[in-house]
């Protein structure tokens, strides 16, 4: 008799069904992970498991203990949620509610479910911070999520979520809002918890190496259905599913080239300080400077790509700002000998042609009232107004064929439509189509491929490589994840902390990383920790 | 494979402002109240066809007249007088119904400012087939001066609300997307400004002033930019890190093209939703200038002059409870349209139908 067992679980909201027919079943201490891209329905299956979310129309059955979740009385749903059913979400700053303490909202959930005293739950509270490793529990339970740090803020989470001993713990995405580092920590943390309490936990992912390290069996899950599940190895190494085995090859491959001789970049010690808020009356006279960058130093050849990775915080976006001009920064930074500092506005502007940047995220970075004719034309009308609408015309449908976006093999119909009506990987083609096509030298690549899909990942990197390779593109990768700096970069800068703590070729700092920060860097992102 | 409501429908090549436009549409109940809204305003604009004295077109003797736009003497029409014509005149009445003359009367023969000396019962006179809605305490016709208020409220609220919508955009864009110590600067002149009670300085600045209209809306203008202003500095301020406002400047594109081009278009969702709202403000505010009888010169047609009537008239109902309908009905108009306009712009219904 099985813990779970969901049997043709559909969900839809309105007329759209987003889970199909989904079925699984998952045993006391067992380690189950729900497998899929974004928009797969993965995370609308695991919560309509418990009928938390109200706008859907649920149907299937769904038995948890021998009782039929989906048919049970909202007194008794809710007495499951939360004892016997736990939820750890993604984010944990907006998951925990940021004006009460960590320990009264653990205390608030045990008062609830297990009817104990105040004093009683504030006690088990402590205790169960405890439980989940943060230190001086007792201090802890005192603070507000926003003094705690983002893995301590998980750790909370899964300490109020196991606070009512569940048999069930739903794990969604709790370690993508994590650094790298601190990732493995957590799973290592629920992995414990697993073993010690002997829940079951199903744990919703889009990271295959997690999946590898964590769970015994694991589904994957393709639009809405359920396309392969079984036991983890088996899935991951002998994927039978044309779905899976993308996914499972989906770590992307190097296709670069060597970079060429020169430099079009040279950035001699720079550093960034913005000025802070001194605490208490002294604030009120003196200034206090928070750097940002320390004291960067690099260079860049043509058809060089450069990468820049470390966790957030670590400056490196900050370093990327710098070198477009974006944030001032003191030191030096030269493109093609030229230096920001000191130019004319009309100077600036020729600079500005010369360095281009693709954002992480393409939503945000593409304005959503303007078409992709405008998006993709406004560079031109600034660098070059002496182009006839007919000649802009053109070079954007070069741009856009350049980076690979067409619709039946046509590019017009694609000119008059807005950013919203494209996918993730579409936009970031027409984000990187602005950047290109008024010809830079250097491109920044700000995280270019983390909000995409690992899928869309591959295929965003191999289009990168393949540019840069016709343009002889100079590349300043900014990233966190080791698979792409090993698939694209020539050189690394590891920064940690503002400051560069390792610098050097790609492969001798991937495999023979000096300092223990880029080793747990490494280590994390390989998924071999 | 689903059937999706047509409004819903996504083309190709639609413009974020169009589907707003189609989800506007689908909220049937504020549709409805645009199109009334826009039927009685428009009706208004022809208010002096509808709710006039003077015939638009008459005959006498063979000869054609059109009184609506012509100044005519008494003796035209065979009066002893050479003063403007009374067409209310029982005797102009009579000749102008004589033999093959004849007469084309508004649907309602009163305008705002006709007084009727020719009513079978004292004034104020109720509602009777002479006076459909009866008369205020000067013998004049409330549904005329209904109809000639409502149309004056309602020009008054556009004006109003295009002053300060376009004022607070400019101030709110410039403190928005330079902020730093240009927002701290203009923030705390508005602040200053904001702290000035408006109501005070309407009746100082009115007693100074013959009343007109032209000085109420500037005096309402210059305290109601405010709002707006504050909510496009809100919205600039997020827009501005966003990072397609930082790719237009590594493109090297200019502040005022950012702000016209970029930002402006992402920030006015709030000032849109705000639109109706302001027009209901600006009616409430001029109707309870009038009703305190510091607005619009005496004559004008004004619905705050029309209820401080009813007050002082308790027991001509007919003044108070028309009035009284019209108001409640031309800000229950404006705000179910702002309620629709505030759906339709919601970034979060907009988000979900993305995702479809």
């Amino acid at each position: 008799m099985s813990l779970l067992e969901v049997r043709d679980l559909s969900v839809s909201f309105g007329p759209r069904e987003v889970v199909s027919r989904v079925s699984f079943s998952l045993d006391a201490g067992e380690k189950l992970a729900l497998v899929g891209e974004s928009g797969s329905g993965k995370t609308v299956s695991a919560f309509s498991l418990i009928r938390l979310i109200e706008s859907a129309r649920v149907s299937g059955s769904v038995r948890f203990d021998d009782k039929d979740v989906l048919t049970l009385p909202p007194a008794q749903l809710r007495s499951l949620r939360g004892s016997d059913i736990a939820v750890v979400f993604q984010e944990p700053m907006t998951a925990l509610n940021p004006v009460l303490t960590v320990g009264a909202q653990i205390a608030e959930a045990l008062q609830l479910h297990e009817g104990l005293s105040a004093g009683a739950a504030q006690a088990k509270a402590i205790e169960a911070l405890s439980r989940v490793g943060l230190p001086e529990p007792g201090r802890r339970a005192a603070s507000y999520p926003h003094q705690l740090s983002g893995g301590q803020r998980q750790r909370a989470m899964i300490a109020m979520a196991l606070a009512c001993g569940p048999k069930l713990l739903i794990a969604d995405e709790p370690t993508t809002a994590l650094d790298v580092t601190t990732r493995y920590q957590i799973l290592d943390l629920l992995e414990d918890l697993r073993r010690t309490t002997g829940m079951a936990i199903l744990l919703i992912t889009h990271d295959l190496n997690l999946v590898r390290r964590f769970a015994d069996r694991v589904a994957v899950m393709e639009r809405g259905q359920l396309v392969e599940q079984g036991a983890t190895t088996t899935i991951l190494d002998a994927p039978q599913h044309p779905y899976t085995r993308k996914l499972v090859n989906s770590r992307p491959e190097r296709a670069v080239d060597r970079p060429g001789e020169g430099t079009v970049v040279d950035a001699r010690s720079v550093s960034v300080t913005y000025p802070t808020r001194l605490p208490g009356i002294r604030g009120w006279f003196v200034k206090g400077r928070f750097t940002a960058v320390r004291d960067v130093s690099f260079r860049l050849a043509p058809g060089e790509t450069l990468g820049v990775i470390g966790e957030s915080g670590s400056g490196k976006t900050t370093l990327a700002m710098a070198m477009l001009d974006l944030v001032r920064a003191e030191g030096d930074i030269r493109i093609d000998g030229r230096a920001w500092k000191g130019l004319s506005r009309p100077d600036v502007r020729a600079l500005r042609r010369r360095v281009q940047v693709v954002f992480q995220d393409p939503l945000s970075s593409l304005s959503p009232r303007m078409t992709v004719e405008d998006i993709v034309g406004e560079g031109l009308r600034v660098h070059e107004p002496s182009l006839d609408r007919e000649a802009r015309r053109q070079r954007i449908i070069q741009a856009l064929a350049d980076v690979g976006l067409s619709e039946n093999g046509q590019i017009e119909p694609l000119l008059e439509r807005y950013p919203h009506e494209f996918s993730g990987g579409q936009r970031q083609r027409i984000a990187i189509a602005r950047a290109l096509v008024i010809r830079p030298e250097v491109v920044v690549l700000d995280e270019p491929t983390s909000a995409l899909d690992v899928t869309i990942q591959k295929q965003v990197l191999r289009l990168l490589a393949e540019l840069q390779r016709k343009y002889r593109l100079a590349y300043l990768l900014v990233t966190h994840d080791i698979d792409v700096v090993r698939a694209m970069a020539h050189r690394v800068i590891v920064m940690k902390d503002s400051a560069v703590v390792e610098a050097g070729d790609v492969d001798s700092i991937v495999s023979q990383p000096q300092s223990p920060y880029t080793r747990a860097l490494i280590e994390a992102g390989a998924g071999l920790a | 494979m689903t059937t999706v409501p047509t409004a819903i429908v996504r083309k190709i090549g639609q413009s974020p402002g169009r589907r707003a436009w189609l989800r506007f549409r689908s909220n049937r109940l504020g549709y409805w109240s645009l199109i009334i809204f826009t039927v009685l305003f428009v009706l208004s604009l022809l208010a002096e066809v509808l709710s006039n004295e003077k015939p638009l077109l008459a005959r006498y003797e063979g000869r054609w007249y059109f009184p609506i736009v012509q100044t005519l003497p008494e003796t035209t029409f065979g009066g002893d007088f050479p003063t403007p014509t009374d067409y209310l005149d029982p005797f102009i009445r009579a000749q102008l119904a004589k033999g093959d003359n004849f007469a084309l009367y508004p649907p309602n023969p009163y305008s705002y400012n006709t007084i009727n000396y020719f009513t079978r019962s004292p004034n104020p006179a109720p509602p009777s087939s002479q006076n459909w809605l009866g008369t205020d305490d000067r013998g004049r016709d409330v549904l005329a001066r209904l109809l000639y208020g409502f149309r004056l409220s309602v020009l008054f609220a556009i004006v109003v609300t295009l002053v300060t919508t376009g004022f607070g955009i400019l101030y709110g864009s410039i403190q928005g997307y330079f902020a730093g110590w240009t927002d701290i600067g203009m923030e705390r002149f508005s602040e200053v400004w904001g702290s000035m009670p408006t109501l005070y300085m309407l009746i100082i600045l009115s007693a100074l002033f013959s009343p007109q209209l032209w000085l109420l809306i500037l005096l309402l203008s210059i305290f109601g930019w405010l709002g707006t202003a504050a909510y496009v500095r809100a919205e600039f301020l997020k827009n501005r890190g966003l990072d397609y406002v930082r790719a237009a400047r590594a493109l090297g594109q200019s502040h005022w093209t950012i702000i016209r081009r970029h930002v402006l278009p992402n920030s006015l969702t709030p000032v849109i939703t705000l639109l109706p709202f302001d027009m209901v403000a600006a009616i409430g505010a001029l109707t309870s200038l009038d009703f305190l009888g510091l607005g619009v010169p005496p004559d004008t047609p004004s619905l705050g002059e029309l209820l401080s009537q009813g007050k002082n008239n308790l027991d001509a109902w007919w003044i108070s409870l028309s009035t009284f309908m019209v108001l409640v009905v031309t800000l229950l108009l404006l705000v179910l349209i702002g309620d629709a306009l505030r759906d339709a712009l919601d970034p979060r219904k907009a988000l979900s139908e993305v995702e479809s």
